[in-house]
């Protein structure tokens, strides 16, 4: 096996990832709140999430008739715990917490966790309007998940490794997103989907009551709604290595690249909630099997045809 | 010491997590027990380096458990699954059958003349593996994938009551199509 281009870091480093990871995704609450005060004409916007997060904690729990507590908590919970695993395999420039051979599949697997964990979330409240909102959520995972999985199959294929580390070496020259575009676009739709975002968000939505969040109340509500964000930057991060040159760029160091590279991405992604409509989850589904799911693979048609050409 | 004391810990999560499916009384507790089954034995893979096959392991089984859900709603009425249930059915022939497996697995297990390693593992197993199982049968294999999609294809026009006439209309020209679920691109 090839040197490791990466140098993993001791693990005591996990604790700064978190805090980066954690830092990323209040910016991208603050930029959500920020956008949504300036398109309702009020004032102010960054500092209201804070607001919200201190009332949440404060709030009493709700409880409902036989609820299924120790799956509700876990759906919750484990929102919050996956976006970490899922930065474990992301280098920051030449560091890494975990130098997997296999790291794009770890990507792959913890992503694939969120579908458990969104209809427990749904399941566990006992509620008709919350297991809606987790089929919905299934619905849509239906659709998204295998072009999610073709498209993390181009990059994978052109670096000729599966490791996180190896991928964004392999952009020397040019960032695969410029020769694999439909990849990178497919790779997005697929991290707003199971960040549970933007279009995505039916699964939460005000005509089901809330859906997965109806009966969420109290830091079980704060704690899965930080997981979205955190979900939605943590994807974001990992377009960078996979996409978009790592941490290559002129002038600054690495880790800086990564991390102005995961903002920018962080920054459409939250901007585009106001610009698309919703999904209905029925009619997603024929865009995903129909558009998305051939795109992706004509996508690695043409990057396998590529690299064989090349040799 | 420590790989063993992980090793342990698994093997008693794996085979609790498995016993837990037949005592809880909930669809969704019984599914979810299963996949914790599953993942300690996708961590067990990892420990014997495998780290693709523990990982894919993982992936492919907590998604299956996912989709399990979408079958409780699909196949299973309005909705027994919903409610708490009795996992078992059948019992006594189940008892019989699984206690005589387990015994002829266990005496396999704790019978057979282990071979002695030869050599050192390769330097990567997963290659290795896959050559090992696949290598010669190659073409076999490349073809028996595209025969059980078009076998699982085959399978739901089949079972599904309505054809390509009610669709399209008689002379196969109606566009949009006539779908009880209208799609998202207009077809």
């Amino acid at each position: 096996m090839a040197e490791s281009v990466v140098t993993t870091v001791p693990g005591g480093w996990a604790v700064l990832a978190g805090i980066l990871l954690c830092g990323l995704a209040f910016f991208a609450v603050a930029l959500d709140a920020a956008l949504s005060a300036r398109a309702q004409g009020t004032g102010g916007g960054w500092g209201a999430p804070l607001g919200r997060a201190a009332r949440l904690l404060r709030q009493r729990r709700r409880s409902t008739v036989a609820a299924d507590t120790l799956l509700w908590r876990i759906g919750g919970a484990g929102m919050l715990v996956g976006a970490f695993l899922m930065i474990a395999v992301i280098p920051l420039g030449e560091w890494t917490l975990a130098d997997l051979d296999v790291g794009v599949v770890w990507f792959n697997t913890v992503d694939v966790m969120v579908w458990a964990l969104v209809w427990l979330a749904g399941w566990g409240a006992n509620s008709a309007h919350g297991l809606v909102g987790g089929y919905r959520f299934l619905a849509h995972g239906l659709a998204y998940e295998l072009p999610l999985m073709f498209a993390l199959v181009a990059p994978a294929i052109a670096a000729g490794s599966l490791a996180v580390g190896d991928v964004a070496a392999a952009q020397d020259g040019v960032w695969f997103v410029v020769w694999m575009p439909v990849a990178f676009l497919v790779f997005l739709i697929g991290v707003t989907g199971f960040s549970v975002w933007g279009p995505f968000t039916p699964a939460l939505a005000a005509d089901i009551g809330g859906g997965v969040l109806a009966e969420l109340s109290g830091v079980d509500r704060l704690v899965l709604q930080a997981g979205r964000y955190l979900f939605l930057t943590a994807g974001a991060a990992f377009s960078v290595p996979l996409f978009l040159g790592g941490g290559a760029g002129p002038v600054l160091p690495g880790w800086a690249w990564v991390l102005v590279k995961t903002v920018a991405v962080l920054a459409v992604l939250v901007w585009l909630r106001r610009k698309l409509p919703l999904l209905r989850p029925d009619r997603f589904m024929e865009i995903g099997w129909m558009v998305l799911l051939p795109a992706a693979v004509l996508q690695d048609l043409v990057v396998s045809l590529v690299v064989v050409w090349k040799g | 010491m420590l790989v063993g004391i992980v090793f342990w810990v698994l093997a008693v999560v794996a085979v609790t997590a498995g016993a837990a499916v037949f005592v809880v009384d909930s669809m969704a507790r019984a599914t979810y027990a299963l996949a914790l089954s599953f993942i300690a034995v996708g961590v067990q893979i990892l420990l014997l380096g495998q780290s693709y096959l523990g990982i894919i392991t993982i992936l492919m089984m907590v998604m299956e458990m996912a989709v399990m859900a979408v079958y409780m709603v699909m196949f299973m009425g309005m909705n027994p699954a919903l409610m708490p249930m009795d996992m078992t059915h059948g019992k006594k022939t189940a008892i019989v059958a699984s206690a005589g497996v387990f015994v002829l697995l266990a005496a396999g297990a704790l019978l057979v003349p282990w071979p002695q390693r030869r050599g050192a593992p390769p330097e990567d197993l997963t290659h290795a593996l896959g050559l090992e199982i696949m290598g010669e049968k190659m073409l076999i294999m490349a073809v028996v994938g595209p025969v059980m999609v078009a076998t699982i294809v085959a399978g739901v026009v089949l079972a599904a009551h309505r054809t390509r006439y009610d669709r399209l209309g008689d002379d196969l020209r109606r566009r949009p199509a006539d779908d009880p679920q209208p799609g998202g691109v207009g077809r």
